[in-house]
């Protein structure tokens, strides 16, 4: 198709992932559960059919934490997904061996979560661009640390259809990719009304491209101030404020500004995802589809095998947490209120935004990626609640963000930045994006297993756009 | 036992008569092979959303408007969780905080004495009607210890009309709910077909001395017919009064009614009350309902219901078609009760005015007497009438215009009624039951039978 200049589209011929929480028509689909483990759908996601009629070729599905609970990836029933970067040549410079016998696999850093297998497939250079999903920060999160580019587009501007849900009102599908403009790019043939889902906007949506000079002076960039967390590292602290003088010398107005209610988004967000999560999860009952147990004495005791062997520990606590906010004596004290709260978070936002502020920059992740053996020290529940907290008020809010890669820390690793921006202004949240990014020159991972490749072919690598 | 009132209310759920269901495409059929109506959707597959169905809303508005409901321009969907076989995804989806219509009115009527000649007329309070997706049907197989579950049902969207506790006997139920029938049957919006489960009703029945407060309620379920609700209202508060009489309390629960022998049954729930879990459903935006002045011209009116353009095209709901037709011929009030009552008989009726020179009044007698009796006596609908009105129109006017007398009337519409395709006329000549009209004719006749049996007085065997 492509000698005779007919592709299907941009994407003809173009490897990409796709995570599997997303429906593959045919092809296995499991949300890294027992519970889905062999079920095949027979239906393609509606973000999955666009790319498949652009011509992308799908090279597979990626690894996550079950059913997209989780922020390390580490938690599905496949095992944990490793960062590539533990394979470099930049993290093994920093964290040499100490002795022979110390096994080097025992260093091995996570990739975040729960898109991990989706960030690792673009930052391992198999595929062109991966789908993941974002939640809370799932796409952003598991980008920072695998140093790609990870895209959270404004709630109601990508189909839902056929995404396995988390939290129907938060989840978005999210977009990895290693360069800014391949995240436009892959953005405009994803996003627009979708009439199966009822959630998508109705209004036209005009694909764009990024311009390539990018003049950043008329901007106004906010800085808020409680996203100075008690976790953040001095690191990331300095990257940070390193990225806001960036911006300011450039010729950017940066100033301060307030999310007052950042505080109470955690445990906000909490109450909101067990909630919708029990009743989300309410549909697996081992009778239509999915895993079903041999329990044969009653329909009852039937559903509860089939969902206590189905599920992993993560899942049936936020279930069993879910159910009880959602108890007729608990919903006013607990899910109304989180929904009042979520509405103080939002208008945080609008407030910010609507004082002049065009663009919010801040961390996306605490710190570097931690290596699996410390990661889970903690269970799932404490390092969703400290690595959420960065990410997690855009989907309250379902603003669109993006994490772009910023540095490598004193271990190697990537940091990213997130930037935020106004309800469907993701031409000028990529734009500002992309301006960062052509100042970061974030450098190219090297990975030391790629014998058959020279690395400095791919360190200038063009995006597809410029083929 | 007049120390004791009771307290009847109704929840009724009408299957909306549409092409495809609530939230999916799947069609809606009934009697169609199991699980062949089933949607991804509908079988709860992950990833899967509802879409909202057109039509349904506009079968609920117009439900509402003849209803006397408010519309709400505004209304939302919930998840309302319980897990069960039929209810694929855990959860139904309904409208609990803020439902499509609310606070209007049915009026009924009903016989005093059972004598169809004093009719009084009631009303019962309509509290609200919502939107929901129907369950499917599970069929328990006790032999195999199994369960056969069949989702053709699962999504097809029903209305519930809330009936608030106005009624007090099984008679009145039983008259609000056949007024509610015609009603969507007259709108299109339910075929409300109770043997095909297209309407099913669950009475909720408390008894309390006057001036005390209401008394504890049971709900009563698995009522299949009209008459069956009349007889398991009126069990249910006879065997509450019994209770309370003997000293016992009523408990909360749910009965079901055993039509065989006639009495409720405890459904004994295991799980005591249940606790539904009411969440808003995330899937679903608000329904926003325009009418004539908020509706803006750059409006894409495929995406818009108008309630006042639904209102405008509301047909003759029954009371009225009642009214026209007592104000037009000049029968009865309860006449026209009757008329409408069969499916089929107004406009048979009419159509029998239509072609005879027979007042109207006169007409009505044949109809309700003579072709209901026989309708009934061979459980016949009005369609399936050997007698078309055309045929019954001829012999009417053969009476009026005294060609034969009115037993002779009789006696062709019970030869018409073997379905022979003879016309009147034809049957008249068959058995001569000709009037003779002519004077000379009658007077020559007479003497002839005088002269040929002289000692016969004769009474008119002509006559």
């Amino acid at each position: 198709r492509l000698h005779p200049g007919q592709p299907l589209g941009v994407l003809d011929g173009i490897p990409v992932a796709v995570k599997d929480n997303f429906n593959t028509a045919g092809i296995e689909t499991t949300c890294a559960s027992n519970m889905l483990k062999g079920y095949i759908p027979p239906y393609n996601a509606t973000v999955v059919q666009k790319l498949l009629d652009q011509g992308a070729v799908l090279l597979g599905k990626t690894n996550l934490d079950e059913f997209a609970m989780g922020s390390g990836t580490t938690d599905g029933v496949f095992g944990p997904v490793r960062n590539p970067w533990s394979y470099s040549r930049q993290y093994k410079e920093k964290n040499p061996s100490k002795s022979h016998s110390e096994n080097e696999d025992s260093k091995w850093v996570i990739t975040g979560g729960s898109s991990g297998g989706s960030a690792a497939a673009v930052s391992s250079f198999t595929c062109f661009a991966a789908l993941g999903s974002d939640t809370g920060g799932s796409t952003r999160n598991p980008a920072a640390h695998c140093g790609v580019v990870g895209l959270k587009p404004t709630y109601g501007l990508i189909s839902r259809h056929g995404l396995i849900p988390l939290v129907n009102s938060m989840d978005v599908p999210g977009i990895l990719t290693r360069h800014v403009d391949d995240a436009a790019i892959v953005l405009g043939l994803l996003a627009g009304h979708d009439p199966k889902d009822s959630t998508t906007i109705q209004d036209t949506f005009k694909p764009f491209e990024l311009p390539h000079s990018i003049d950043i002076r008329k901007l106004c960039i906010g800085i808020p101030k409680e996203y100075h967390v008690p976790g953040l590292s001095s690191e990331v602290q300095a990257l940070w404020s390193k990225a806001a003088d960036l911006f300011k010398d450039a010729g950017a107005k940066v100033i301060e500004v307030s999310l007052p209610h950042t505080p109470y988004s955690i445990v906000c967000y909490h109450v909101l995802c067990t909630a919708e999560v029990a009743s989300n999860m309410a549909r697996f009952d081992g009778l239509e589809y999915g895993h079903r147990a041999d329990m044969k004495q009653s329909t009852e005791s039937m559903y509860a095998a089939t969902r206590r062997e189905g599920f992993n520990d993560v899942v049936r606590g936020r279930i069993l947490s879910g159910n009880y906010f959602l108890l007729k004596e608990n919903y006013e004290n607990y899910f109304v209120k989180a929904q009042k709260v979520r509405r103080l978070i939002a208008n945080d936002f609008v407030k910010v935004f609507g004082s002049g502020v065009d663009i919010l920059l801040t961390p996306t992740t605490l710190s570097d990626a931690a290596p699996y053996m410390e990661f889970i020290k903690e269970d799932n529940r404490t390092r969703s609640a400290q690595d959420d907290i960065l990410t997690q008020a855009a989907n309250m809010a379902g603003l669109p963000a993006v994490s772009v890669p910023a540095a490598l820390s004193k271990r190697g690793l990537p940091l990213g930045l997130q930037f935020i921006g106004r309800s469907f202004q993701e031409k000028q949240l990529l734009t500002v994006a992309k301006w960062f990014e052509n100042q970061a020159k974030f450098p190219v991972i090297h990975l030391e297993d790629m014998k058959r490749h020279d690395c400095s072919d791919f360190q200038h690598q063009k995006s597809v756009s410029s083929l | 036992l007049a120390s004791w009132l009771p307290v009847v209310g109704l929840e009724i759920h009408a299957q909306i008569s549409s092409n495809s269901k609530l939230f999916s495409g799947s069609q809606v059929q009934f009697a169609a092979p199991p699980n062949s109506l089933v949607s991804f959707f509908d079988a709860s597959l992950p990833g899967t959303l509802p879409v909202l169905n057109r039509r349904c809303v506009e079968a609920a508005v117009m439900t509402g408007l003849a209803l006397n409901c408010s519309i709400n321009k505004k209304s939302l969907f919930d998840r309302k969780h319980y897990f069960y076989a039929d209810l694929p995804a855990g959860y139904q989806i309904t409208q609990q905080r803020v439902p499509i219509a609310v606070n209007g009115s049915l009026s009924y009527s009903l016989c005093i004495d059972n004598k169809m000649s004093q009719m009084v007329t009631k009303t019962v309070r309509i509290k609200q009607i919502q939107l929901e997706q129907d369950s499917g049907k599970s069929l328990h197989d006790d032999a195999r210890s199994q369960t056969l579950v069949d989702l053709n049902r699962a999504g097809v969207g029903l209305m519930e009309v809330v009936m608030e506790p106005d009624m007090c006997c099984g008679e009145e139920a039983a008259a609000a709910v056949r007024e509610l029938q015609l009603i969507l049957q007259t709108l299109g919006s339910s075929q409300a077909i109770m043997a095909e489960g297209q309407l099913r009703v669950d009475a909720n029945v408390s008894v309390h001395h006057p001036g005390e407060p209401y008394g504890v309620r049971t709900e009563v379920k698995n009522i299949n017919s009209i008459r069956f609700l009349a007889k398991a209202v009126d069990y249910e508060i006879q065997r509450q009064i019994e209770e309370l009489e003997n000293g016992g309390t009523i408990l909360n629960e749910t009965r079901a009614f055993d039509s065989r022998l006639g009495c409720t049954v405890s459904m004994r729930d295991k799980e005591g009350k249940q606790d539904y879990r009411f969440m808003p459903e995330p899937n679903l935006p608000p329904l926003i309902l325009y009418d004539a002045k908020s509706l803006r011209a750059n409006m894409n009116h495929q995406q818009v219901v108008n309630i006042d353009w639904i209102r405008e095209r509301l047909p003759d709901l029954p009371s009225v078609k009642r009214a026209k037709l007592v104000e037009l011929y000049g029968i009865l009030p309860e006449h026209s009760f009757t008329l409408l009552n069969e499916d089929g008989l107004a406009e048979y009726f009419e159509n029998v005015v239509k072609h005879t020179q027979m007042k109207p009044k006169k007409v009505i007698g044949w109809i309700l007497n003579e072709l209901l009796s026989f309708l009934k006596e061979r459980a016949l609908e009005v369609k399936d009438s050997p007698v078309s009105s055309f045929l019954l129109a001829d012999l009417l006017n053969l009476l009026e215009r005294k060609e034969i007398s009115s037993s002779a009337a009789k006696q062709v519409f019970k030869e018409l009624w073997k379905g022979e395709g003879k016309t009147p006329l034809e049957i008249v000549k068959e058995k001569q039951l000709e009037l003779l009209q002519d004077q000379e004719e009658l007077e020559q006749i007479c003497q002839a039978v005088i002269d040929r049996q002289e000692d016969e007085v004769g009474a008119g065997m002509l006559g």
